[in-house]
């Protein structure tokens, strides 16, 4: 091979520390180096030049550019050798101004290291191989799983960009929690009017196929190119059928079923529509609580059907589809009460979580928006609303904040005094979060126009008296201890990761906290990507906010992928494993560590198993290749005897 | 031509001054945490190599064992901190295989004090600086790598091992 090499002097910025001549005398003695030379900056237009003109004078086949970090100009000097003829992995840059004449004032130190490193360069250089990455077509339809408002954002803004939409919703109708709210913060927005016209958009725009009622069963494939396995659960009502009349839900004789959409505070049917507005609006039967399903006895709403829709024999269908990219907005939970027994959520009918009162609060709630307690039905006098119920709290494994309940337990508060002029609201809370846009105006609002009494401190206890509720804590602020007789006490019940969450990353092979909320790539500069490559993350299954971020969230992760789909091929980086079928063993190590899922199985034709690496999804970590005891998976560019030439030109 | 210029600068160094360590450093984190350091003009010893791996987790014990058996005075490895790896575990890997280098280097005779791990962010260019002088005058205080001093008919078959 025929190496340059050129030292870059910086202006005196490496010269000043450096002696680049000697640096340049030196690296021509050693191995394959047929030119050597000094530059006064050959980042510059005319330092390029000067490489470019020695390839073609001196046949070079490889360069070696001593001179700043390649994190700096690294990309510039491969572009440069590449309009030259060269491959542009047929490069190596040697850092000896961060790290060299930066660092010290040595110059003669200094002038050892620079040729230490340069010969490092040149022997990892001499080993080195043309690399040549490949084009990869993109399949330009999205998969949002999802339909809460941060799913319902994205798919809107890329079908509105022109591209195919598939969303999966695991429940009946879209809309998620925002569907079950009332109002929102902090402006007291009727929460179904703004989120309604973006459901019905949903339903009518031509370019989202909508699977409600259904779950993603299996993922394949890689960025550009996933295969997509969807479980169409059972509705026992054939939607293209139903119309949503409404009236086998009228007939039904089962009415005791568990209404998840009003958070228990009532009972439904065994068919059921969840809520008016419901996208899509059709009818799905409870096989718990369907007397014919479980007794054998009944078929009433197939009597009533005017259109026949109603199918008992129906069973799961799973249904393939081809994605380019995937939108993850899976959304949330909500904290278990009942952890905290000496609150009493689940115990006393009237200690509620915030959800169930925000059915209460809403007009088309099991109450038709009065404002009356679960147990008797009456008016309550005295309100107290516990902040914090499994929010930073390590005792119960969530020490994160939910970033919502504070501002919620205002407006809750504040729709109460509203409804309910005479009626006192107590607000127990341990510090008030509201960073947001206004947020903090609004909790003043509710402390000092609404009359809404803060107390800062945490309760202890909660326990019936008589039809009351003593709520029993401490004022830190006063130093004393309270004792309020409470009609109804609610509880600010925290975030927490959606179920399933997890088990959907591992399909997804995205990472996931501790707590079950999805890693996005970067905490601060790449908040909507994941680490592998086309799965993007919208709302709160990444983490908690609230519903202008959520709304954000979605967005971002539709102009990402936007940006994805702009190309009709993505280029891939060659800088990615490879294996040396020969030498696998077939123990499958690198499938295990491989923080991508790409790695995976291939059979050859004698039967016998290697591991084969997806290039176009691998990111180049290495943490196969060093896992790999017959080291027969190597990172290119920077495989075991690429590392080791630079080791031994230093030592051997 | 002039095939030992350099020599001649070495020749006149002591023979503390030819001490040589060899550090291997994430891109992500710690290699810009030593560009950082050198922008900010942190003043270092000049004793380390540095050369940059994608990730910690790409590194292999066996280029620690092979630079020490070969006679580096000092090997360093520095990743991104846990949990901030760019490839989400690739840092928790190598510290499990770094812990377990340390325990192995006494059995292939390498004094334990000339390998060590740590973890520096690309903005922690004074955190860089501290490790790159505290390392380099622990190595400084251990001398010049004494080497293997045993049997080629040995040390063939042993570096062919590695």
């Amino acid at each position: 091979m025929r190496i340059g090499v050129f030292v870059c002097r910086c202006g005196t910025n490496i010269a000043g520390t450096v002696d680049t001549e000697a640096v340049a005398r030196q690296a021509l003695s050693y191995p394959d180096v047929v030119y050597a030379t000094d530059y006064m900056y050959t980042c510059s237009e005319p330092g390029q030049k000067e490489i470019q003109a020695a390839i073609k004078t001196h046949g070079l086949q490889g360069i070696v550019v001593a001179a700043c970090s390649p994190r700096m100009h690294e990309a510039t000097f491969r572009r440069a050798v590449e309009k030259a003829g060269l491959n542009r992995y047929m490069f190596e840059q040697a850092n000896i101004r961060e790290h060299c004449s930066w660092v010290s004032n040595d110059k003669k130190a200094n002038t050892i290291k620079a040729a230490d490193t340069v010969r490092m360069a040149v022997e990892k250089l001499r080993v080195n191989e043309p690399l040549f990455s490949s084009r990869v077509p993109i399949n330009k339809r999205v998969l949002v799983i999802g339909g809460g408002v941060a799913g319902i954002q994205a798919a809107l803004d890329c079908a509105d960009g022109g591209l195919d939409v598939v969303m999966v919703e695991r429940e009946s109708t879209i809309g998620g929690k925002m569907a079950k709210l009332d109002k929102t913060f902090p402006t007291i927005d009727c929460s179904s009017c703004i989120l309604g016209p973006k459901m019905v958009d949903v339903a009518q725009n031509e370019k989202i196929k909508l699977y409600a009622y259904s779950e993603i069963e299996a993922v394949s494939g890689y960025i550009g190119n996933f295969t997509v396995q969807i479980r169409k659960k059972a509705t026992y009502v054939d939607w293209n059928l139903c119309t949503g009349c409404g009236v086998c839900t009228e007939k039904c004789p089962s009415k005791k079923s568990y209404d998840k959409f009003n958070e228990g505070l009532a009972t439904t049917t065994a068919i059921n529509i969840p809520f008016p507005q419901a996208i899509p609006k059709k009818a799905v039967i409870d096989p718990k609580a369907c007397l014919y399903l479980t007794k054998g006895k009944c078929r009433l709403c197939e009597k009533v059907c005017q259109v026949k829709a109603i199918r008992f024999d129906m069973k799961d269908e799973i249904i393939t589809e081809e994605v380019g990219a995937i939108i993850t907005a899976t959304g949330y939970d909500l904290f278990d009460a009942s952890v905290y027994g000496e609150y009493g959520g689940g115990r006393y009918p009237d200690v509620i979580s915030a959800m169930q009162y925000e059915r209460i609060l809403s007009a088309a709630g099991p109450t038709g928006g009065h404002i009356r307690r679960p147990s008797d039905g009456k008016e309550p006098k005295d309100i107290v609303f516990i902040s914090c119920v499994g929010s930073r709290d390590p005792s119960v494994c969530r020490p994160y904040c939910s970033a919502v309940c504070c501002m919620y337990i205002a407006k809750q508060a504040t729709m109460t005094r509203d409804h309910l002029p005479d009626c006192n609201c107590y607000v127990s809370y341990m510090d008030i979060r509201a960073p947001g846009k206004n947020y903090d105006e609004f909790v003043r609002r509710a402390q000092e126009e609404y009359g809404v009494q803060y107390f800062r401190g945490r309760v202890g206890k909660v326990y019936p008296k008589g039809d009351k509720l003593i709520v029993q804590g401490a004022d830190t602020m006063l130093g004393a201890q309270i004792e309020i007789e409470a009609d109804l006490v609610v509880l600010a019940t925290g975030i927490e990761s959606a179920v399933g969450a997890e088990e959907l990353a591992e399909k997804l092979r995205i990472s996931y906290d501790q707590y079950g909320f999805f890693m996005e790539s970067h905490p601060k500069l790449r908040p909507v990507e994941t680490n592998t490559a086309g799965v993007f993350l919208a709302g709160v299954c990444q983490g908690p906010k609230d519903i202008p971020a959520s709304v954000g969230q979605g967005s971002a992760a539709a102009s990402k992928v936007q940006m994805l789909f702009s190309r009709d091929t993505i280029e891939t980086d060659p800088q990615v494993a490879m294996v040396n079928e020969l030498m696998c063993v077939g123990c499958g190590k690198c499938i295990d560590v491989c923080p991508f899922g790409a790695i995976q199985w291939k059979t050859l034709r004698d039967g016998s198993r290697k591991a084969q690496v997806l290039e176009s999804v691998c990111q180049g970590c290495g943490l196969c290749n060093a896992t790999c005891p017959p080291k027969a998976i190597q990172l290119r560019h920077c495989k075991d005897d690429q590392v080791l030439a630079a080791v031994n030109a230093l030592y051997a | 031509m002039k095939k030992y210029l350099m020599e001649n600068l070495q020749q006149n160094s002591t023979e503390e001054q030819k001490i040589r360590i060899i550090g291997f450093l994430c891109n992500w984190c710690s290699y810009g945490g030593a560009d950082t350091a050198g922008v900010c003009r942190f003043k270092q010893p000049t004793d380390l190599r540095i050369i940059r791996i994608p990730c910690t987790g790409r590194m292999d014990p066996m280029f620690a064992i092979k630079a020490l058996i070969n006679g580096a005075d000092g090997v360093l490895v520095s990743g991104c901190h846990p949990n901030d790896c760019h490839y989400s575990v690739g840092n928790f890997y190598a510290r499990r295989r770094m812990e377990a280098l340390k325990r192995f280097l006494p059995f292939v005779g390498i004094d334990t004090q000339r390998f060590h791990y740590t973890w520096v962010s690309a903005s922690e260019g004074q955190v860089w600086q501290q490790v790159v002088t505290e390392f380099t005058e622990k190595i400084h205080q251990l001398g010049p790598n004494p080497g293997f001093h045993i049997n080629p008919d040995i040390q063939q078959p042993l570096s062919l091992a590695l």
